[in-house]
């Protein structure tokens, strides 16, 4: 975390100051393990033995947070006896087809009193009104499962879980990650030792979990163990996916992924039968708990992108959405075009010349694309694929097109970073030349090819034609549109008066209101006031609990609702008072002229009359806004056949799961199995030392040519190898291997060994390598280190080397990419490839491959033919400053004066 | 009023912003793209054009310390090639505690800190420049004024820290100003401001001392009993330091000298000396001749 995101580490360092325990496992000693309390090595790949020895240890030793647990997660419940675990099935689940290598989930399910129905058009509709959807919109809904409140019943959750972690001790954990059974135990000790009523712990992760054929399970494993120690919805506690991006969160949010509209609904598909919006939600929807509500919200985005287009007469325009019919995900866009299905591409933002998997695949299927178009800040190595090693340009008949972009602080908008926070950053400066937003790109091509289909008569452009596509420009002599419209228009208004919306509790299902993305919803006050662009942060102590605990609710939106901690129900016990005076968040707080509270006891005695109606009137309180209906006591009982909300009880804090609670066993979501399992990566140089099953049963490989795995336990390529940034390089490079001031503090590729690698392979600190296996070679310096270390797994020495994974060809600084050495494969879950752990041979020397030719540098830092490989693009950086010189060409939107802007900052007094 | 920066190794994270911050605001040009090998530091030393330089010293835990640049230790400190353990692999976790494992990196501590010029009670390089180039200003803090500064490199080896350098190509001799034109605009210094953790805190020279020496107290009533101030309470020639230390390694592990002595002071010594040498060879060459005559 001190690594890749040094700024959020100031905090880290902050709690460290104030007694908190920082503890770091990482394959190699970084900047994070010199500044945390305990260090642990871990083999790359192996988290969930990892993990699964924690939560071992914490069931066998009774360390777990009880009453959490018993309330808010389904650790009662009863699974299916015909379910099968793989410590029987030799390391599969049960339900697994060999042929189609896919699990069939229904012996997963829990055990159900009774089965039943759930009508979508129910009573909470009638109360809304009318609904363009007459007729039966049913979703599947199974009768409340079986329960053993004793957790003594072998079917229950808790015991499956026990007898599944079971295999997972220290001495497992040692043989497997190689960390020493010490430090492991020591680990365990401290995590549930700081876990409970008065304490929480937190789990940081970035792409060193996810990046693995088992990436899903290893944040399940991470999620289990957490609501195994009460640490969800809690102060201090939780799980943080640390972004590895700016805005990264707020792509996903507001996706730019193929299968998702915004705000995480799912994109209609043609696998089933699809047509109508009815059909849709049917498919998609859940008919308890809050995600009850997401018809509302696909009628509300369908608003919001075809206006008065969309009418509950045409069914709110939804025949205009695609319909996923294929796999359209990251790699299969490459063999797409490769097989020349594909034949033209947008690339924005994204350096995958250096950055994708298997880059030089990646950059070979580029030169197979009719056209191409780049947007990037420099001309970066992806533009470059036609000339890419070995490339003859006259061959390569893609038209290419690069396009310049602004720079963050020459345009405004705003970043959804780790904590789900958009932040506002304003524009400071005019961006050089025709350099544009992305915002500006996006209007102006949507713009013009109105333009174009606007006479057409064909049903299939109506989409087109249809989708509303009007933004105020705020700049004339830019033709950059307003971005307040966009705010808008993502929060939501109504369509009567145009006005923002105050929330998405706020979006109706009737085509009254639009949203963009409604758990964004809120980012706007009605008032037009954008709550992003909030920058007032609290003074210490300002709160209560901790002395220093305070939320800044002010600083930013927080979607949703502005809500700090997501399931902050959970912050208070299930009666709703707090757990603990230290760690207090929301509460319930009960109206002063009501009698006493009668307890959950008394309450669950009440059988369901209107569940709406809470049984005491009160409402949550706290530092948070209440991630919980604002009225609804904690002793309100489920009712078994209410929608929505009402099926859920008054002490059931995860309100977005069908049944309220924690998932210690996901019987549904998951491909790959309900509970997280030890497989080793597709390539490793050891067999798995937990099951006989070696991997992931159902990865999806993708052995092409091109991309072939290594052959299992080749001797050529024994080492794992994984990658990792620097603080000093940004992903790709693309950012900062073109200034001189960041590529001078790291400026070459390199790997780090242990002295004992160096040893064996006959290297010397500084020597030149070369990394091979059956992907290709790259050539690098090794940094011989004793932060590096080799592990003794299952009584196997295995070598493990780290190399950052920046370079490229083209930049100030430059080297061999190490991401050409990685397959493209998929993770079942998530479509994510196994980036962080893979095999190669290391061997004294440079590559055989003549090394790429780089880029001429002057003595002054200054990369010689920058200007004009860019088009129009004329950035320079001189002396890391960025010299701005517009362009004398008019742009092609809105003739501004070409005036000059210099942002030299301040000159060193006489010295040149 | 004086002012200067206390830099706290303690906090320190090794991000090198307080690197990248001074080289921008001061329009300081990259020094050149090589690696090193040691470490993560690829900037090596301070130097005309690298006003603050962040070090990495790699301490393994089996030996006291490793030589810089030094390829690798002794095949001792591993697992032997059988995958059994090596007879005496004692290494300690980073708490200290002695330990006998198998597979943890044999580091004990890698220290990281950013150094910079230490604006000296005593400057070696105001005492030794000819011109009056080298000021003391109303901030306390030594200033090269490049206007006035003829570049005859006196103050090169005056300084007891290897900080002031001349720049090759201009001739003058450049260091750290203590952004003398930001505090000139009540702004503080572009590597403090930088600083995520706060390792490097800028301000008034007599506050950051007090709150130096309340940080020693609270690490020692923690059990860090190896932090100490450098710079400050220390009876050296170079008094005590505007931008000092809290340091937890000993000086030399940072490349920074026990006791700071001035040259100047060494002056009138080596001239006796030099002379009364060779008012003795003078003798001896006197009589051999003398000899070789009669």
């Amino acid at each position: 975390m001190a690594e890749c995101h040094p700024v959020a580490y100031r905090f880290v360092m902050e709690a460290k100051e104030r007694g908190a325990k920082i503890i770091h496992v990482d394959p190699r000693f970084t900047r994070t393990s010199a500044t945390a309390n305990i260090y642990a090595p871990v083999r790359a790949g192996t988290d969930i033995v990892f993990l699964g020895g924690i939560i071992n240890y914490i069931l066998q030793n009774e360390l777990y947070f009880k009453d959490y647990v018993l309330n808010y997660t389904n650790a009662s419940f009863l699974v299916n006896e015909d379910f099968r675990g793989p410590d029987q099935l030799g390391g599969l689940f049960s339900g697994y087809d060999e042929k189609d290598q896919k699990y069939d989930r229904k012996t997963w399910q829990y055990d159900v009193e009774d089965e039943q129905q759930q009508a979508y058009g129910g009573k909470h509709r009638s109360e809304e009104g009318e609904s363009h959807s007459q007729g039966a919109m049913s979703g599947k809904r199974v009768g409340p499962p079986k329960q053993d409140l004793s957790l003594q019943d072998p079917w229950s959750v808790f015991q499956i879980l026990k007898k599944h972690f079971s295999r997972y001790t220290p001495e497992m954990v040692e043989q497997v990650c190689g960390t020493p059974s010490e430090i492991f135990i020591e680990i365990a000790r401290t995590l549930a030792a700081n876990s409970g009523r008065d304490k929480t712990s937190a789990i940081c992760y970035a792409v060193g979990f996810t990046q693995h054929s088992t990436g899903v399970q290893m944040i399940r494993a991470a999620a289990i163990l957490q609501l195994l120690l009460g640490n969800i919805g809690r102060p201090g506690g939780g799980i943080l996916a640390l972004r590895g991006h700016a805005t990264i969160q707020g792509s996903t949010d507001v996706p730019t992924l193929y299968n998702l509209l915004p705000g995480y609904l799912q994109m209609p598909s043609e696998s089933y039968d699809c047509d109508t919006v009815v059909k849709y939600v049917q498919m998609n929807w859940t008919p308890t708990g809050w995600w009850h509500n997401m018809p509302k919200y696909i009628v509300s985005l369908l608003k919001a992108w075809y206006g008065p287009h969309a009418t509950a007469a045409n069914d709110f325009a939804f025949h205009y959405l695609p319909k996923i019919n294929g796999d359209y995900s990251y790699n299969q866009m490459f063999y797409a075009m490769n097989e020349g299905r594909l034949k033209g591409l947008f690339v924005m933002g994204e350096n995958f010349g250096v950055g994708g998997i298997n880059a030089r695949y990646q950059m070979e299927a580029l030169q197979k694309l009719d056209w191409c178009v780049v947007r990037d800040i420099f001309p970066v190595e992806v533009g470059d694929f036609w000339k890419y090693e070995g490339t003859d340009p006259k061959s390569c008949g893609t038209e290419t097109f690069l396009m310049p972009a602004s720079l963050v602080a020459e345009k405004e908008g705003s970043f959804t970073n780790t904590m789900r926070m958009l932040q506002w950053h304003d524009k400071a400066v005019d961006p050089p030349g025709d350099a544009r937003s992305e915002t500006w790109f996006m209007y102006h091509l949507g713009r013009r090819m109105q333009e174009l289909y606007k006479d057409s008569t064909l049903e299939r452009d109506k989409p087109i034609q249809h989708l509303l596509w009007e933004l105020p420009i705020k700049e004339p002599h830019t033709g950059e549109p307003d971005l307040h419209a966009v705010v808008k228009e993502i929060n939501g208004y109504t369509i009567e008066d145009g006005k923002p919306v105050a929330g998405f509790a706020a979006l109706k299902d009737d085509g009254s209101t639009a949203c963009g993305c409604w758990i964004y919803s809120g980012v706007m006050s009605p008032d037009g006031i954008n709550k992003a662009a909030n920058r007032q942060a609290d003074p210490y102590g300002i709160n209560f609990g901790d002395p220093g605990f305070t939320n800044h609710s002010n600083w930013g939106f927080a979607w949703p609702a502005n809500r700090r901690i997501l399931y902050n129900r959970a912050s208070a016990d299930p009666d709703g008072k707090p757990w603990s005076e230290r760690k207090k968040l929301v509460w319930w707080q009960e109206d002063e002229n009501e009698g006493a509270s009668g307890g959950l006891n008394q309450s669950a005695g009440e059988q369901h009359g209107d569940a709406t109606t809470p049984n005491h009137k009160g409402k949550w309180v706290g530092a948070d806004v209440p991630d919980f209906p604002a009225d609804k006591s904690p002793f309100t009982p489920a009712d078994p056949h209410g929608a929505g909300m009402a099926a859920h009880s008054g002490h059931a804090p995860f309100i977005m799961m069908a049944d309220g609670v924690g998932q210690l066993f996901a019987p549904n979501g998951l491909a790959d199995g309900p509970l997280p399992t030890h497989y080793e990566a597709l390539e490793s140089p050891v067999h798995n030392p937990v099951y006989k099953q070696e991997n992931n049963p159902v990865e999806i490989r993708h052995n092409r040519e091109g991309n072939m795995l290594n052959p299992p336990f080749d001797p050529a390529y024994p080492h794992v190898v994984t990658t990792y940034r620097l603080t000093e390089h940004h992903t790709s490079g693309a950012m900062s291997r073109w200034v001189p001031w960041l590529s001078e503090l790291q400026p070459e590729q390199f790997a780090e060994i242990s002295p004992d690698l160096a040893a064996e392979t006959g290297l010397e600190n500084g020597d030149w390598a070369t990394l091979t296996n059956v992907r290709g070679e790259v050539e690098l310096r090794v940094l011989v280190t004793t932060r590096m270390t080799p592990l003794l797994i299952n009584g196997q020495k295995v070598h493990q080397i780290g190399m950052p994974y920046h370079f490229g060809f083209k930049g100030i600084v430059t080297g061999d990419t190490p991401n050409n050495l990685i397959a493209m494969t998929e993770e079942p879950n998530v479509r994510i490839h196994e980036a962080k752990s893979f095999t190669a041979g290391l061997r004294k020397g440079r590559r055989t491959v003549p090394p790429l030719p780089t880029k001429p540098v002057s003595s002054d830092g200054m990369v010689q033919d920058r200007g004009g490989e860019a088009g129009q693009l004329n950035r320079e950086v001189k002396l890391g400053v960025v010299d701005v010189t517009r362009h004398e060409n008019p742009p092609v939107d809105g003739g501004f004066t070409h005036n000059v802007i210099e942002a030299t900052g301040q000159g060193r007094a006489g010295s040149e | 009023m004086a002012t200067g920066f206390f830099t706290d190794t303690t906090l320190c994270i090794g991000c090198k912003a307080c690197e990248v911050a001074c080289k921008q605001w001061n329009q300081l040009p990259a020094d050149g793209y090589a690696m090193t090998g040691m470490s993560y530091d690829n900037t090596g030393a301070l130097g005309a054009t690298t006003w603050r330089h962040v070090a990495f010293i790699e301490v393994p835990a089996s030996k006291k310390r490793l030589p810089m640049a030094t390829p690798a230790p002794p095949p001792a400190a591993v697992p032997s090639a059988d995958g059994g353990n090596t007879e005496g692999l004692k290494i300690l976790n980073i708490n200290g505690e002695a330990a006998l494992q198998v597979g943890f990196p044999d580091i004990g501590q890698w220290l990281m800190m950013s150094d910079v010029c230490k604006h000296c009670t005593n400057a070696g390089c105001l005492q030794a420049c000819p011109t009056g180039a080298i000021i003391r200003n109303e901030f306390g803090a030594v200033y090269v004024q490049p206007d006035i500064c003829n570049g005859c490199g006196y103050c090169v080896p005056s300084c007891p820290f290897g900080v002031v350098a001349l720049q090759h190509d201009d001739g003058r001799a450049f260091k750290c100003t203590l952004c003398y034109d930001r505090q000139k605009d009540g702004l503080e210094p572009a590597c403090a401001k930088a600083c995520p953790t706060d390792s490097i805190t800028f301000g008034d020279l007599d506050d950051l001392k007090m709150r130096a020496r309340q940080r020693v107290a609270e690490l020692h009533a923690r059990g860090e009993t190896s932090a100490y101030l450098y710079g400050v309470d220390e009876e050296t020639e170079v008094g005590d330091l505007n931008a000092f230390f809290l340091l937890k390694a000993e000086p030399e592990a940072y490349g920074l000298p026990v006791a700071a002595s001035l040259p100047q002071n060494r002056v009138t010594k080596g001239f006796v000396a030099g002379f009364a040498v060779a008012a003795v060879l003078s003798v001896f060459s006197a009589l051999a001749f003398k000899r070789k005559h009669s």
